[in-house]
């Protein structure tokens, strides 16, 4: 968990999207990806990336979750006493999960299926809590917005890309579309993709392409 | 000799620094000292003695002792073949058709991985190194024989790149990458390189009456659900087109299906002699890799809860590809122990690991890829353990 709690001072006439606040939704997509920077909420990217649709849902599901418990936190922040604050961190973040589940439930239930216990499981996903401690806790509500957004995406962006691999090469498919067949290719699918194994090797892949575009080096 | 030494020199000067291609300086350079020794000395400051066997000579020695598993290899293919399809041929029919099959594979390992090897080393600008001279020699050998090729160039481009280049190339790998390619195989195309595919029978082939592709393996994990003596079903398989097939005698030649290099116990004996003599191998790994098998073995028949549990625990030794593993895979000195009291507890651990996972996991049939693979990860701890043993065992001795 990256401890940095930066306190960003708003001042009153700060534009809704000013620099800093861009700076806050664009930083999580890259140099401080939840994923791939931070490796947190590792267990469900492995877990629900078999296919492109499951993993979707996950995505638009934690970034919410992250998003609105921010904001409410952020808005309570002043009040909760410092003892107790994760209880009621994980009372406001199941709020939401349920939320979240039973609008799953209602409208896509099949997904809702495949992603079976990792909807419930977000409460206890360490992008969600991580990013509660470390920014909500000391920000505005709209900062604690952005911020929220913008590690949802940023978890979301991995998740896509491993499921697109995965699916892709795993069962060759995209959304349940045959891509290969539908170009009249016969395509084995690689048992490999569709392992947990796969997809942490693939994480790693993801890692090592980012850091050396990034310039990334290993501090001695 | 001299006319491709001097070739060589002419194009030098275009790689030096300044040359038009000096981004390609270390192929050149790998290309120059594979064919001639280097010409270059030890400078006067730093090391002066130095052994004239550098990495290139060792792995070469290595590849002169898996030459007879290779060979014999390629023989049994054929002799196989012509087995299942219930035809008499000469030897010399069954080497071609061995030939046939698996010089195909040699090539695609080798041109993947050296290609992928060339661009790594111009990219990093590191010399290329050696280690996939052995690596592309084990990947065929441990490969069925009707390996579709192109599985063969990915499981080689996944072991190099992911098995080797990302942690930082030759002799940094943690495990075995000849293993790699096989585990990317086995869990990637599962129905290629398991089950019954280890006998090559051609396009269209009738098989012969009673023909079945049964490992010894799986005969002995079936008969727990037989009840059977296992040593019997073995000794029984194959009657009326291959009496005696997986008699003791003949799984310890290695006449029996399984993959290209690896079905000869004597074989793999005698690259361990070339290996051990030469001080390549550590005959201390190899010895203990045997012995934890026999060991465990032993242990199973005394509890004897089933068939397989009560097989006698030499028919270990000799099937699957223990001695293979044994020989050329445990002893591979990067990812193996390098305390001399680690290298028993390694080996060891492969026999014992090997033997459990074939008799309790019906999920795996062979268990020494597996046990390699995880004892590699374990190497570096039991060296840590070792050595902070014998700290301790000092520390006390000391008088201070």
């Amino acid at each position: 968990m990256s401890a940095e709690v930066a306190e960003v001072k708003v001042e009153k006439a700060e534009p809704l999207f000013s620099k800093k606040n861009k700076k806050l939704f664009t930083n999580p997509l890259d140099i401080d990806n939840p994923v791939t920077v931070q490796v947190l909420g590792v267990c469900s990217s492995l877990a629900v990336t078999t296919q492109m649709k499951p993993a979707f849902v996950m995505s638009i599901g934690l970034t919410i979750v992250t998003a609105c418990s921010n904001v409410v936190i952020s808005a309570l922040r002043n009040t909760i006493p410092s003892r107790i604050r994760i209880i009621v961190q994980l009372a406001i973040v199941s709020l939401w999960v349920i939320l979240v589940d039973q609008i799953l439930k209602a409208y896509v239930y099949d997904v809702s299926k495949q992603l079976s216990v990792f909807v419930g499981l977000i409460i206890t996903n360490c992008i969600v809590m991580g990013r509660l401690e470390a920014f909500a806790m000391g920000n505005k509500p709209w900062p604690s917005f952005i911020d929220g957004i913008g590690n949802g995406v940023g978890y979301g962006l991995i998740l896509m890309t491993l499921a697109f691999v995965r699916e892709l090469f795993g069962a060759g498919s995209l959304f349940g579309f045959k891509v290969w067949e539908s170009m009249g290719l016969h395509y084995q699918g690689n048992g490999l993709m569709l392992l947990p194994a796969g997809a942490c090797i693939l994480l790693g892949v993801i890692i090592w392409v980012q850091r050396s575009i990034n310039g990334y080096r290993e501090s001695h | 000799m001299k006319f491709l030494r001097n070739q060589l020199d002419k194009a030098k000067h275009h790689f030096e620094k300044g040359g038009k291609w000096e981004k390609y300086y270390y192929a050149f350079e790998a290309f120059d000292t594979f064919l001639f020794t280097p010409n270059t000395t030890t400078g006067s400051k730093g090391v002066q003695v130095r052994d004239a066997v550098d990495l290139k000579r060792m792995m070469m020695t290595v590849i002169i002792a898996m030459v007879p598993c290779l060979l014999f290899g390629m023989w049994n293919v054929g002799h196989q073949h012509f087995l299942a399809i219930g035809q008499a041929a000469t030897d010399g029919a069954k080497f071609l058709i061995g030939l046939k099959q698996v010089v195909p594979v040699i090539i695609v390992s080798y041109g993947v991985g050296l290609g992928i090897e060339f661009i790594f080393s111009t990219l990093r600008r590191h010399p290329v190194n050696e280690g996939f001279l052995v690596t592309g020699m084990l990947i065929p050998l441990v490969m069925p024989p009707d390996i579709p090729l192109w599985q063969v160039a990915l499981a080689t481009a996944f072991a190099v790149v992911i098995g080797k280049e990302a942690f930082g190339g030759t002799g940094m790998n943690v495990v075995n990458v000849a293993l790699t390619a096989r585990a990317f195989l086995y869990f990637a195309y599962p129905s290629n390189i398991s089950g019954e595919v280890w006998t090559y029978l051609g396009d269209g082939a009738q098989t012969v009456a009673g023909y079945s592709g049964a490992t010894p393996l799986a005969i002995s994990a079936n008969a727990i659900s037989t009840q059977a003596s296992a040593v019997a079903e073995l000794t029984s398989f194959g009657s009326g087109w291959a009496e005696g097939i997986y008699s003791f005698k003949s799984m310890f030649l290695g006449t029996m299906p399984g993959c290209i290099g690896e079905t000869s116990t004597l074989m793999c004996l005698i690259g361990a002699a070339i290996l051990v003599m030469t001080g390549v191998g550590s005959w201390k790994i190899i010895l203990s890799t045997f012995g934890g098998a026999y060991a465990m073995g032993l242990l199973l028949n005394a509890l004897g809860g089933n068939a397989f549990m009560q097989l006698p625990a030499h028919y270990h030794l000799v099937m699957g590809g223990l001695a293979f593993g044994a020989v050329f895979m445990a002893t591979d000195p990067v990812t193996a122990s390098q305390t001399e009291t680690g290298k028993w507890i390694y080996g060891f651990m492969i026999g014992v690991f090997t033997v459990m996972i074939r008799v309790f996991n019906p999920a795996y049939p062979e268990g020494i890829m597996l046990a390699i693979l995880l004892m590699n990860v374990f190497a570096p701890l039991i060296d840590y353990f070792v050595v902070s043993a014998n700290k301790k065992r000092r520390m006390q001795r000391a008088t201070v």
